[in-house]
């Protein structure tokens, strides 16, 4: 997205934009060549979500929930580690960056809420990894393409998952249908980011290495309104998006994920684990 | 590698209930023919099964050993658990999930093969949200730092794997289905543990004093998983003539001690015991008394964490129930579609 920012930012529009998104005026992070933050994208993806779902250990509403929210975490955690460490020294990437500098999309590090905002979330997120990833198996970058033929079976496990509880929980009772509604409400500003194309991504897209999101769009569109339809739930209102994560221009709740994942490695910064 | 394959057992729950059992009346009421044809089932290490006969006190020893057991799997979740999010590495971070993860499955099995009794998983659970039911006194302290994830994995698990390897031929046959299982995974758990106390061992000196603190917290509450001494644990006889138990609990955790002692001199941490020696003539360590006093009033939910498990517990099971519910609708509702 990035350039579109500071003209809008003038006048009437100034502000709508500081109370509902904050455009990134400026690069915040780092500039990197475009394989490696398109790397980080995904893999600061993975492990902003991979963090948040592990937070749910133990505290599942039933056993079998636990087992899978578990596996979900391990997954992204799997793929945290090895687009992270393809971009540079994983743990040190994992650990010792800040806010600025993660690039992960805002809806992953949306807080978990109750079971259907985690769920909603999963959705949201999870159909266009899908997406992503069939595509990224055709990638000219041969990390890339193996990493996505391993990675892409295990989403379509996620997707089945979360499709599943989607349509449990708002073909439910009136209750969790009402929860599930809310969570997608909360969710659904962030949609928008992931069909962003900035200038980095371009470039990484030109040399053929990335996807082009918005050659989905229209299929992840669908594909959403299809789980929901199943779920007998109505799709939100198309909402003002909320943009900046790929630039490290964060929500408030990034900081403090971040806070505690990494207090071990900056509390005692020459220690091995 | 410090640990020989020979050296890894399992563990049992059972002794840690105060629960003495009132039943012991209750076999005279059986009939003599069909409870002799069980006594000689078992005597010849037969596995028993849900629909064969068995008697009342044998069905309720089992039903609340394995539920004890399900739960110790599902609250021992909450002290590791409570590190997930700050693992130190992204490796770290996966094994301790994958870990924590094997546990919910355990519990899993467990419940299951519990059911097998005829109680539900929801009285199950009901039992132990009101208190009624017990679960392994270890998980009632805390985790203070990361080395407690080291000295779960090495201890606890370690106590766990000695009870429970005997268990895989223990009477009940889904019990002891559930157990081959369990057991398969739980070695992995005790080497991650040991690993990460390897690191810390050999790492800074702030990560040493975490280490040796660790240590010297988890020491004897991992005595204690072995239940009371044997003079004291009225159900152990019982408990080994039907073959639900097949060592006595002092000998289980003195075999624990002889494992574990060569273990803490490799990572040079000081055994928190001035009375440990080296017995030449018996072949394994003297130590000292354990504070039963303690045992007793964490068995009794006086431990120091005891309160936040429980409603870790509590609020995760009522904060699910909406969940449940709605499982429970749709389930109904796709039902009756597919019926019309
Ligand atoms: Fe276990
Ligand atoms: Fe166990
Ligand atoms: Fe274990």
């Amino acid at each position: 997205m990035t350039q579109r920012s500071p003209a809008k930012a003038e006048g009437k529009e100034r502000v709508g934009a500081a109370v509902a998104a904050f455009w990134a005026p400026a690069f915040a992070g780092e500039r990197l060549d475009f394989r490696t933050d398109y790397l980080l994208r995904l893999g600061d993806d993975a492990l902003v979500l991979g963090q948040r779902v592990g937070e749910w250990c133990g505290h599942g509403p039933v056993l079998e929930v636990d087992i899978s929210l578990a596996n979900l975490a391990l997954d992204l955690i799997g793929q945290a580690t090895l687009l992270l460490g393809e971009s540079g020294d994983g743990d040190k990437l994992a650990f010792h960056r800040d806010v600025l500098d993660f690039r992960n999309c805002l809806l992953v590090e949306q807080p978990n809420g109750d079971f259907a905002q985690t769920i909603a979330r999963h959705l949201l997120y999870t159909i266009w990894q899908h997406m992503l990833l069939q595509r990224l198996q055709q990638s000219s970058d041969q990390f890339l393409r193996e990493f996505a033929h391993k990675a892409v079976k295990e989403v379509a496990y996620h997707r089945e998952l979360a499709s599943e509880w989607t349509i449990r929980l708002g073909d439910g009772t009136e209750e969790s249908a009402q929860r599930m509604a809310d969570g997608l409400e909360w969710n659904w500003r962030f949609i928008p980011e992931l069909f962003e194309v900035d200038e980095g991504l371009q470039q990484a897209i030109d040399a053929g290495i990335a996807v082009d999101p918005r050659s989905f769009e229209e299929e992840y569109r669908a594909a959403i309104a299809a789980v929901l339809a199943q779920a007998q739930l109505e799709a939100p209102a198309d909402q003002r998006p909320i943009l900046g994560g790929r630039q490290g221009h964060h929500s408030e709740h990034l900081g403090h994920l971040l806070a505690v994942m990494q207090f071990l490695p900056r509390a005692y910064s020459d220690a091995k684990w | 590698m410090p640990f020989e394959p020979e050296h890894r057992r399992r563990y049992i729950i059972h002794m840690y209930t105060t629960e003495l059992q009132k039943s012991a009346k209750i076999e005279n009421l059986e009939d003599p023919k069909l409870l002799e044809a069980f006594e000689a089932r078992v005597a010849a290490d037969e596995f028993i099964e849900p629909k064969d006969w068995m008697p009342e006190a044998y069905r309720r020893t089992l039903t609340r050993q394995i539920s004890q057991h399900a739960h110790s799997e599902i609250v021992g979740m909450l002290p590791e658990g409570n590190w997930i999010t700050r693992a130190p590495s992204l490796r770290r971070k996966a094994i301790l999930l994958a870990k924590v993860q094997d546990e919910a499955g355990h519990g899993l099995y467990l419940y299951c093969a519990a059911e097998t009794l005829g109680t539900s998983r929801e009285q199950m659970i009901e039992a132990l949200h009101s208190g009624k039911a017990k679960y392994s006194t270890i998980f009632n302290y805390p985790t203070l730092t990361w080395a407690d994830i080291g000295a779960i994995g090495w201890l606890v698990d370690g106590a766990a794997i000695m009870n429970q390897v005997p268990l895989q031929r223990t009477s009940y046959g889904p019990y002891a289905r559930a157990m081959v299982r369990v057991c398969k995974e739980e070695s992995f758990h005790q080497r991650q543990g040991y690993e990460i106390m390897i690191a810390l061992a050999n790492g800074t000196a702030e990560q040493k004093r975490m280490a040796q603190d660790a240590f010297n917290r988890w020491w004897w509450p991992s005595l204690m998983m072995f239940g009371p001494p044997d003079e004291n644990s009225p159900n152990t006889a019982q408990s080994m003539r039907w073959r639900i138990k097949r060592e006595t609990n002092d000998e289980l955790r003195q075999k624990f001690v002889d494992i574990t002692v060569p273990q803490a001199d490799f990572l040079s941490l000081t055994v928190p015991d001035p009375q440990l020696k080296w017995n030449e003539e018996k072949g394994g360590y003297d130590f000292g008394e354990i504070d039963w006093e303690e045992f007793y009033a964490v068995v009794r939910g006086e431990g120091p964490v005891a309160k936040e498990r429980m409603k870790a517990r509590r609020d995760a099971w009522q904060d699910g129930a909406w969940v449940r519910e709605a499982a429970a609708v749709h389930e109904e509702k796709r039902r009756a579609r597919k019926a019309a």
